[in-house]
């Protein structure tokens, strides 16, 4: 049965302990390189000191992050945190998807990449039918338009641009 | 006049009216829609507005906030689901009014709250102009510093059973901007010789991934809910005025309410709306009705909330310090286009800071327009499916991030961000804090070190009156904020009490037997008992 304490918690128990041990860690291991990552200036006010707000920081970090989790309710990995924990690596993917769509449209262009990046993940996310597919194309030109051709974002064109006769490649630069 | 005039001209033009309009139609469309909200909006449209001119780039974003919140009252009435985070009061009355048939006096009164929210903060805020223009300029580097640090320990202690992680997460934000080649010394400062670090970590990047990315990776991950629309009926979309009229008294201390808590940084719009909801509830002639479809709740909400962004804009354009996630992303706008808020802009930029209120003004007006033309068709966003959703705010994340410097480095950083502000979202931990964390702890930065070099001693930051209010305002956070904790602890304590019938801990049970043992009453029991045992066996 769940004590007062527990009951009390803002927020669901899963992946509590992980998420503040590895936040605890993390700032632990980043105090213990303020010597090397930082520098003390001569002749310089305490706290016009480069180091002085990394440390308030790091500090910070290290001084509530640990007394929260001092304070945390659990102190036992449970199946939950597990299951947890693959919740959060699941994500990786759809990271994963993003990142490519970032390293392919350098190479051919945003108006391509888009109308093959969005109806992809719409089939990869179930939306199989027709009516979806449409959407999903149709969204991907309207973002393309309404981003690059009339706010004109900086985005560059495509490297396969380079390859289109003379009047095309550079509307193409330009507009898609 | 002259001030009205000059500040009309700033805004008589195509791309101004252009934007209004974008900025009030887009907010409605993405705040009714559940999932998206408005900081997402803002942080995908923010890079692009850096190449408009200030007055049209904070047009479009301050619309989207303003009227984000007009949209979310729909599926808020509608589906009993807040289309942004602020309208989930409007569910308590708005849905309970659908479920009995009045699905469309529900949304009139809601459009007709929002409407005079907005407005009356914007009316208070032109009449308060001069005011701030008065004391603006009375704030130095150490009244800034010491502002910046009550902000942030605002945004802490508001985060309530979570204050702990909220500091530390503010302290992560105030280290993040540390990173990088440090301005005065020329130092590096937790680069570890990368060359992608030596530049800082982009503002931008860190608020696309905590709050775009993290929200499409929310989305990718859940499941498609079926909703079932309801048809408008019951009543006219313009009878919610004619009601409004007739709780005055409401409406007017629920704005009041917005306005105070929209200035007061880190406290926005969900305390303004809980304040307002409770002073309704207590006045009221029928407090039983609250909750199950009362008008006057849903007055009090919808008109709290609203009167919030336009108040949110007082500590950014009259100190340069953003409260919350949203006026801090608005900041970038100015400084991307070398226009600094603060003291300067009141004094020197007063028209256009009137500009930007007749906007909000103006905004009001065309969403409330755009509202009861278009309802019913509104009503058929709410439909989007959430994975689809994901998919959108993913293509358009990329827009936000790539299109700040074309680099892939901070695509990546913006996915490490996004993966962190879904695991804040999974475990219901701000992400807010690390984002004012990163601005006031810059701000801080600068305004310390130029403070200081003018005092012998420390205690001279607080030797000038606002900084010694701001002080004071300061130590009475901290007081008000321990003493909650100390009852709370306390409040805890008797509930344990009441719950437990045996000891808790075996070595306090321990030692509860060893001090009984050696009392001297605990001896003369037991010697006592033995007298009694002994005369027991001598009868055998």
């Amino acid at each position: 049965m769940a004590t007062e304490r527990e009951r009390r918690f803002a927020g669901p128990r899963r992946g509590q302990i992980l998420f503040a041990l590895g936040f605890v860690a993390l700032s632990v291991l980043l105090l213990t390189q303020i010597g090397s990552q930082t520098r003390w200036a001569e002749r310089t006010a305490f706290f016009s000191q480069p180091r002085f707000w990394p440390a308030v920081g790091l500090g910070g970090m290290v001084l509530l992050g640990g007394l929260h989790l001092k304070r945390l309710p659990w102190r036992r990995f449970t199946t939950a945190d597990r299951a947890e924990l693959r919740r959060w690596a699941s994500v990786l993917e759809y990271a994963v998807w993003f990142l490519v769509y970032v390293l392919l449209v350098p190479l051919l262009g945003y108006l391509p990449v888009t109308l093959i990046f969005v109806p992809l993940l719409a089939w990869r996310m179930g939306y199989r039918s027709r009516f979806m597919m449409v959407v999903s194309l149709v969204f991907a030109v309207a973002v393309v338009v309404l981003f690059k051709s009339f706010l004109g974002v900086k985005i560059p064109g495509g490297a396969v641009y380079e390859y289109l006769p003379g009047g095309l490649r550079s509307f193409f630069i330009l507009n898609l | 006049m002259d001030l009205l005039l000059s500040a009309l001209e700033i805004l008589m033009r195509w791309d101004v009216a252009l934007a209004l309009l974008t900025g009030s139609v887009g907010g409605v469309l993405i705040g009714a829609i559940p999932g998206v909200g408005p900081a997402v909006a803002i942080a995908i449209l923010l890079p692009a507005t850096f190449s408009m001119d200030p007055i049209v780039g904070l047009t479009v974003l301050l619309g989207i906030y303003g009227s984000s919140m007009y949209g979310g009252s729909i599926p808020a009435i509608l589906i009993n689901t807040p289309g942004t985070a602020v309208n989930a009061l409007t569910t308590y009355d708005g849905y309970p009014m659908t479920a009995r048939g009045e699905p469309r006096r529900a949304l009139s009164l809601a459009y007709s709250s929002s409407f005079f929210g907005g407005i009356f903060s914007v009316i208070c805020l032109i009449l308060f102009a001069p005011v701030l223009a008065r004391i603006a300029p009375m704030f130095g580097s150490r009244e800034i510093f010491l502002a910046a640090l009550l902000g942030i320990i605002l945004v802490v202690v508001a985060h309530r059973g979570q204050a702990l992680m909220a500091g530390a997460l503010a302290a992560f934000g105030i280290f993040l901007q540390t990173i990088g080649l440090e301005p005065v010394k020329y130092s590096q400062r937790y680069t570890f010789d990368q060359p992608f670090l030596q530049g800082g970590i982009n503002l931008i990047v860190v608020v696309l991934g905590l709050f775009a990315l993290s929200q499409a990776f929310v989305l990718l991950t859940s499941e498609d809910e079926k909703i079932r629309t309801t048809r408008l009926s019951g009543g006219s979309l313009f009878q919610g005025m004619r009601e409004l009229t007739r709780h005055p008294r409401i409406a007017s201390v629920s704005a009041g309410f917005g306005v105070i808590m929209g200035m007061i940084p880190g406290v926005g719009e969900f305390t303004a709306q809980f304040m307002s909801y409770t002073y309704a509830q207590r006045t009221s002639k029928r407090p039983e009705d609250f909750g199950r479809g009362s008008s006057e709740g849903l007055i009090a909400a919808e008109t709290a909330n609203n009167a919030v962004p336009a108040a949110a804009m007082v500590p950014l354009l009259a100190l340069g310090i953003p409260g919350e996630a949203l006026t801090a992303m608005m900041l970038s706008v100015f400084y991307v286009h070398n226009v600094v808020p603060g003291p300067g802009l009141f004094q020197n930029d007063m028209d256009f800071v009137v500009a930007l209120y007749i906007a909000l003004l103006i905004l009001n007006l065309l969403v409330l327009a755009f509202l009861l033309v278009a309802t019913k068709s509104l009503i058929q966003v709410v439909k989007i499916p959430n994975r689809f959703l994901g998919v959108c705010i993913l293509t358009l994340s990329f827009v936000g991030v790539y299109s700040l410097r074309n680099s892939a480095t901070d695509c990546v950083l913006a996915a490490v961000f996004g993966v962190l502000g879904y695991i804040l979202k999974r475990l219901s931990l701000p992400a807010v804090p690390i984002i004012l964390g990163m601005v006031l702890g810059g701000i801080m930065e600068v305004k310390l070190r130029a403070g200081m070099a003018r005092v012998k001693t420390p205690l001279d930051m607080i030797d000038r009156p606002v900084s010694f209010i701001l002080f004071l305002i300061i130590v009475l956070v901290l007081v008000t904020h321990v003493r909650r904790l100390w009852l709370d602890r306390r409040d805890l304590k008797e509930a344990e009490w009441l719950s437990n019938h045996r000891s808790t801990s075996f070595g306090r049970l321990l030692l509860r037997r060893k001090s009984s043992f050696l009392m001297e009453r605990g001896k003369v029991q037991r010697a006592r008992r033995l007298k009694w045992y002994r005369r027991l066996m001598d009868l055998f």
